[in-house]
């Protein structure tokens, strides 16, 4: 009878196994921890905006400005500074960081969601259909994107939606790619052979049966896209086609900041930290995903693997 | 290689066609009134009438759709609604601009980046290989048009401030000119997008060389007694840079991008900020004729690494 010993050997799935990693991983900790404060800062801006008095949109010409009219610097009553308008640099980040997150996760699970369905598509039918949809993905990751971006905004107009849109549509290809090769591999699979035999169809093959095993590095994708889409939105903003002032944005902050970098540093430094921080996070963290995934990539196993030789 | 040149060249023609006809479509099925545009906001319906009647836009549809891929055809971009000025004018004065900007950066950040990439990848999980590789980390996450004024302040205001005229801040002088100046006028420009994309590519050189270095004929010219330093630039970096002329390809899109911020942030007169001029004018011609010319520019250069990368591995050309 060894069930005893049995007993205290527990059986760890993929997911566990790679949350342990990910809990081991300083890096990744101290990225989800920025991140959570980003996120925070997000859901809170108002009570920040409630806790220092200074709306987002609201200009402090008096005691805002210096009497020249050039922004003043951080103080007691402006933590950040003030910007061009004599409005409060603190909150206006807060605000900003809402168009950011959402501008990036909307965009992202967009794309990610069209590039998984098209990937797997064609990774499975392969033949006509996947040299289609490869020609096509390969058109779309070389396109320039923010000339397109530009071309569209012209006629539109800018907003929030368009900015979604317009990121989606150029990063699901990127996607797609990777989930295709992906499925190209699994679709060779003993297991999908046998379901097919058993008389699944198309649709049950893509998304019960090779679906569940490209979710790992769809989501690893997921989290580099999110930065991405971020640095594509302030690149938007800042050029004035994203989200309309007055609205803050860490972009169109940071175009109005053109102006004043000479004399107000905090009115460039403190928005382009924010956005920096953001980026780099989600990128450290992104990384350690991937690792915590994918045990190859793991550095210390690849250690254990080079010593063993 | 002749049927892998011509498949390749029909498929070029036909991205330029699908760019060309999405702008029509963009343009011309979007509810707005061009001409009452250029007709100015006290126009008369005469002269609105007028205007649209010179512009061809009261003919159906696909007349117009026909005779504006019968001027792309010939190369006739239009001309600017405001000043009536060609476009094919406008972009050939900015031009030498925007490609000065985009050829000094794609050689900074090729020699930066798969130069990171090696010295990561040779000095495997030392200080400096994870120097580099948190460095490439940071920039990697910038945004180009952030690092153009990060640059702008600490390397252009700060060292003036500190009397130092080292960087002129933004204007530009023509090579033919000056190739000195021009260098020194373009330094920072070139640094903002070639540290941002240098990053992506001391992450691939660095992985793909530590591939290469696992292979079996990298042993065997160990064993053969040669030099790491041969081994590393002639046997490993040479398969090592496959995927990075892939990817080269693929960036060589983004560079017009980034070509676009930097022009704003650094103001120069080039393609980028002609095309965020004419939407503040809606002047659509141009933004039509600067996104089909970088379409055909993306193409083209597709095309050419395309080649190269045939010529490098005989393989592709059987894809």
């Amino acid at each position: 009878m060894t069930t005893a010993g049995h007993a205290a050997i527990r059986s760890r799935g993929p997911w566990e196994l790679a949350f342990e990693r990910l809990r081991r991983d300083r890096a990744a900790i101290a990225a989800a921890t920025a991140l959570v404060v980003v996120v925070l800062v997000a859901v809170l801006a108002p009570a920040i905006a409630k806790a220092v008095g200074h709306g987002p949109g609201e200009q402090f010409l008096d005691v805002g400005l210096s009497p020249s009219g050039i922004p003043v610097g951080p103080s007691r009553a402006f933590l950040l500074g003030t910007d061009g308008l004599g409005r409060d640099v603190l909150v206006r980040i807060a605000y900003g960081t809402r168009v950011s997150l959402l501008v990036g996760v909307l965009a992202s699970a967009l794309a990610v969601l069209v590039g998984t369905v098209v990937g797997i598509a064609a990774g499975w039918y392969g033949g006509t259909a996947d040299r289609a949809l490869s020609r096509t993905m390969d058109v779309f990751l070389a396109l320039p994107f923010l000339v397109f971006a530009l071309a569209l905004v012209a006629v539109v107009g800018p907003s929030l939606t368009i900015s979604v849109t317009v990121i989606a549509f150029f990063s699901w290809a990127s996607v797609g790619r990777v989930v295709r090769a992906q499925a190209l591999s699994i679709r060779e699979l003993e297991y999908v052979q046998a379901a097919l035999t058993l008389g699944a169809g198309h649709a049950r093959i893509m998304f019960i049966e090779i679906l569940p095993n490209v979710t790992a590095s769809v989501i690893v994708y997921a989290t580099l896209l999110i930065p991405g889409a971020i640095v594509a939105e302030a690149t938007l903003s800042f050029l004035g086609l994203s989200v309309v002032p007055p609205t803050p944005s860490w972009g169109n902050m940071l175009a109005d900041a053109m102006a004043y970098y000479k004399v107000a540093w905090w009115f460039v430094l403190f928005p382009g930290a924010a956005l920096l921080l953001t980026t780099v996070a989600f990128n450290v963290l992104g990384d350690s995903v991937r690792d915590a995934l994918d045990p190859k990539h793991d550095p210390s196993m690849a250690v254990s693997a080079e010593e063993a030789r | 290689m002749i049927r892998f040149l011509l498949r390749r060249l029909a498929w070029s023609a036909l991205v330029v066609w699908v760019v060309a006809t999405s702008v029509f479509v963009v343009y011309f099925t979007v509810p707005h009134d061009v001409a009452r545009l250029i007709a100015g906001r006290q126009a008369s319906e005469q002269t609105i009438q007028v205007v649209r009647t010179r512009l061809g836009l009261d003919r159906p549809v696909y007349v117009q759709y026909v005779s504006f891929l019968g001027r792309l055809a010939h190369g006739d971009l239009g001309e600017s609604f405001l000043t009536q000025e060609p476009v094919n004018t406008i972009v050939a004065r900015d031009f030498p601009v925007t490609a000065s900007l985009a050829l000094g950066s794609a050689v900074l950040w090729l020699v930066m980046g798969v130069g990171a990439g090696v010295v990561a990848a040779t000095r495997r999980r030392s200080r400096t290989d994870r120097a580099i590789t948190g460095i490439a980390l940071g920039f990697y996450s910038m945004p180009t048009f952030l690092l153009g004024q990060l640059l702008l302040y600490f390397l252009f205001f700060r060292l003036y401030m500190a009397g130092i005229e080292f960087f002129p801040p933004g204007s530009y002088v023509a090579f033919t000119d000056n190739p000195l100046q021009w260098a020194r006028f373009l330094v920072l420009p070139w640094l903002s997008i070639a540290l941002v994309t240098a990053a992506t590519y001391s992450r691939l050189t660095r992985s793909a060389m530590l591939d290469v270095l696992e292979e079996d004929y990298i042993r065997t010219a160990r064993a053969k007694g040669l030099t790491e330093r041969r081994i590393t630039y002639r046997h490993a970096l040479r398969s090592a840079l496959t995927p990075v002329v892939s990817q080269f390809g693929i960036d060589l899109g983004s560079l017009m991008g980034g070509a676009i911020v930097t022009e704003v942030v650094f103001g120069l007169p080039g393609l980028g900020r002609e095309a965020v001029l004419a939407i503040t004018t809606q002047d659509l011609p141009i933004i039509m004729g600067i996104t089909i010319l970088s379409a055909v520019l993306v193409v083209v250069a597709n095309l050419v690494v395309d080649l190269w990368h045939a010529l490098l591995d005989p393989r592709v050309r059987l894809e």
